[in-house]
């Protein structure tokens, strides 16, 4: 069987190891996130939420998922 | 004649706007809103809890189609970072009318007006409807005003301390001075202050912690709305002028 290679990048600011050549879409929604609800940033730029199926995560990737909580 | 609240051409029923931190939890924030009767909370833009998915989320227990989000830039220390954290804020929803808030000091939470300044030019240039946290100073106001602010929101007194509105002549003078919606933002400690607010002639005042933190936020939340409803009223009904002697209320004549 031939052995998938993995990639580690920066998700939230923790290191996560992810297969190579992963979407962006998979990652949201295997990660159970309500799409509507956040707003995604790929090394400092914000993506739009329906071009992320277009999007394969490279090595180092800096990912930041954010949405809203309580403040004053 | 109906007495509305406009900001960026929207109209809004209640003059109250809270804010949703500092609460025991999201019932007690949610209960506590809808008892404040506000319109618009202020929120806050932070990471996607990834390890914790059960965590509750605010849209979970306030309907952002009923009641106005406003996004905040709270936390936020330079103009870069109160950029970035709109344009987030507005990818999540289309939100467009947003609160700038940019700090400069940990201690004080005073606004860093500089980079407030150059955040409100830049972010009206976006499109942005900027509702932007700032200094009780007349000055640096109509600078807001002229680079694209869509309302001023002055602080009564630093963040959280609820010292009430401490300088009430350079908040008459801003009130003067500009059409803009006048919010009074930060620093209020109880109902009473939002009164004053009000009979100062500001158009809205936005509360957090003086509900959050009292003994009991949802009569605190209570209080707040009708203290607001009391002060514009005072307002609106314009007071008697103030005598140093005093003045007869009942007639001479006729006295026996």
């Amino acid at each position: 069987m031939k052995k998938i290679k993995k990639i580690k990048i920066k998700l939230n600011g923790k290191v996560k190891q992810i297969p190579k050549d992963f979407k962006i879409d998979k990652l949201i929604s295997d990660l159970k996130i309500p799409i509507k609800k956040v707003a995604i940033e790929l090394n400092q730029e914000i993506l739009d939420k329906k071009k992320l199926n277009k999007i394969k995560l490279k090595k180092n990737d800096k990912i930041e998922i954010v949405h809203f909580i309580g403040g004053g | 004649m109906k007495d509305q609240f406009t900001i960026a051409k929207k109209k809004f029923r209640s003059r109250l706007i809270v804010g949703t931190g500092k609460y025991k939890d999201m019932n007690e924030c949610a209960k506590a809103v809808k008892l404040s009767g506000a319109d618009i909370v202020t929120v806050a833009v932070r990471r996607v809890n990834i390890s914790d998915k059960k965590k509750p989320l605010l849209m979970d227990y306030i309907n952002p189609k009923k009641i106005t989000y406003l996004p905040n830039t709270a936390g936020c220390f330079n103009s870069e970072e109160a950029l970035r954290t709109l344009r987030l804020a507005r990818e999540i929803g289309g939100w467009k009318l947003v609160k700038l808030e940019v700090l400069g000091d940990k201690r004080n939470l005073f606004p860093e007006m500089i980079e407030t300044l150059k955040s409100t030019e830049i972010l009206a240039k976006e499109g942005f409807k900027v509702m932007v946290y700032c200094n009780d100073d007349p000055l640096m106001a109509k600078r807001l005003e002229n680079a694209g602010a869509s309302a001023i929101m002055p602080l009564a007194a630093p963040i959280g301390s609820g010292l009430g509105i401490l300088n009430t002549v350079n908040i008459k003078i801003i009130r003067e001075q500009t059409n803009l919606p006048l919010v009074i933002d930060a620093g209020l400690g109880q109902a009473s202050d939002a009164t004053i607010a009000m009979e100062l002639g500001c158009d809205g005042v936005l509360v957090n912690t003086a509900i959050a933190k009292a003994k009991k936020p949802f009569t605190m939340a209570l209080a707040f709305k009708n203290a607001v409803l009391a002060g514009r009223q005072s307002y609106l009904s314009g007071r008697i002028k103030k005598n140093l002697m005093g003045k007869r209320s009942s007639p001479v004549k006729g006295i026996i």
